[in-house]
């Protein structure tokens, strides 16, 4: 497996799941904004309505660089084609849990796992692999986990302010 | 995906999760290897939490595919020789009881 490329230090992948959490696509795109605030691209990797949804919100990309299919991401990263210095798993069932879990043992970048729901707290106590874990038992109101993915932001990605 | 789609597998668990076909495997398959996440099974990576285990029964090979939204399927996959060869080939921490 190669090591991310310099510039993929400053790219993101956010990998979408089944988008049956209203949350999902807002937090998302949320975090995808305070990224790019800190020089950091985005890319989604997701089914093909976490696509769909992520595509309509940000027509002229202002937050979404690239958008890709699941398996096609999987499949680059696993032949070590592909890779990105943060990558960031939207997390509410035990699929979420399977994939963040391939990531994490793929990647040589950073894995976060973004975790909501009303299982939230269920599927946190699930990752017991390498990951940077952030979750709130949130399913409409997304603030709670807003706040605390900026606090994590804070702490992981200060020195690139 | 469509390999695996085209080859009509037998589907063993439905919509359960990793766990589940874990234990499955480990429980009911006599020879089993563990593997990588992302281990490549016909035109499909694995996906799960480790340990994953991959079942041989015969020429059959028992994996588990995760879809998105509906969980992890585990699924038997019929005259899989070569799969199986190459399996067992990986040195990837077999396992035979």
């Amino acid at each position: 497996m190669r090591e991310p490329e310099k510039e993929e230090h400053h790219e993101a992948l956010h990998l979408l799941g089944c988008p049956e959490v209203p949350v999902q696509t807002s937090i998302a795109l949320y975090l995808m904004y305070l990224l790019r605030e800190r020089g950091i691209r985005s890319t989604v990797a997701g089914t093909k309505a976490a696509r769909s949804l992520v595509d309509l919100a940000d027509p002229e990309r202002h937050y979404v660089s690239g958008i890709m299919d699941l398996d096609e991401y999987i499949g680059m990263l696993a032949e070590g084609r592909l890779d990105y210095g943060h990558s960031f798993v939207y997390i509410h069932n035990d699929a979420g849990v399977s994939y963040a879990a391939t990531v994490s043992a793929l990647t040589k970048g950073q894995a976060y796992a973004i975790v909501f729901g009303s299982h939230a707290e269920e599927r946190a106590a699930e990752i017991t692999f390498k990951c940077r874990v952030i979750a709130a038992k949130v399913t409409h109101n997304p603030m709670p986990l807003k706040i605390k993915i900026e606090k994590a932001l804070e702490e992981e990605l200060h020195g690139l302010r | 995906m469509g390999c695996v789609e085209a080859r009509r597998c037998e589907v063993l668990l439905s919509a359960a999760s990793f766990k589940e076909c874990r234990e499955f495997v480990r429980e009911h398959c006599r020879e089993h290897y563990e593997v990588e996440p992302g281990y490549q099974i016909f035109d499909v990576h694995i996906i799960g939490v480790p340990p994953i285990y991959i079942g041989v029964e015969g020429t059959d090979l028992i994996f588990p595919f995760t879809k998105p939204c509906h969980g992890t399927f585990l699924l038997r996959a019929r005259d899989a020789g070569e799969e199986i060869s190459r399996l067992r080939a990986s040195g990837k921490s077999g396992k035979r009881r």
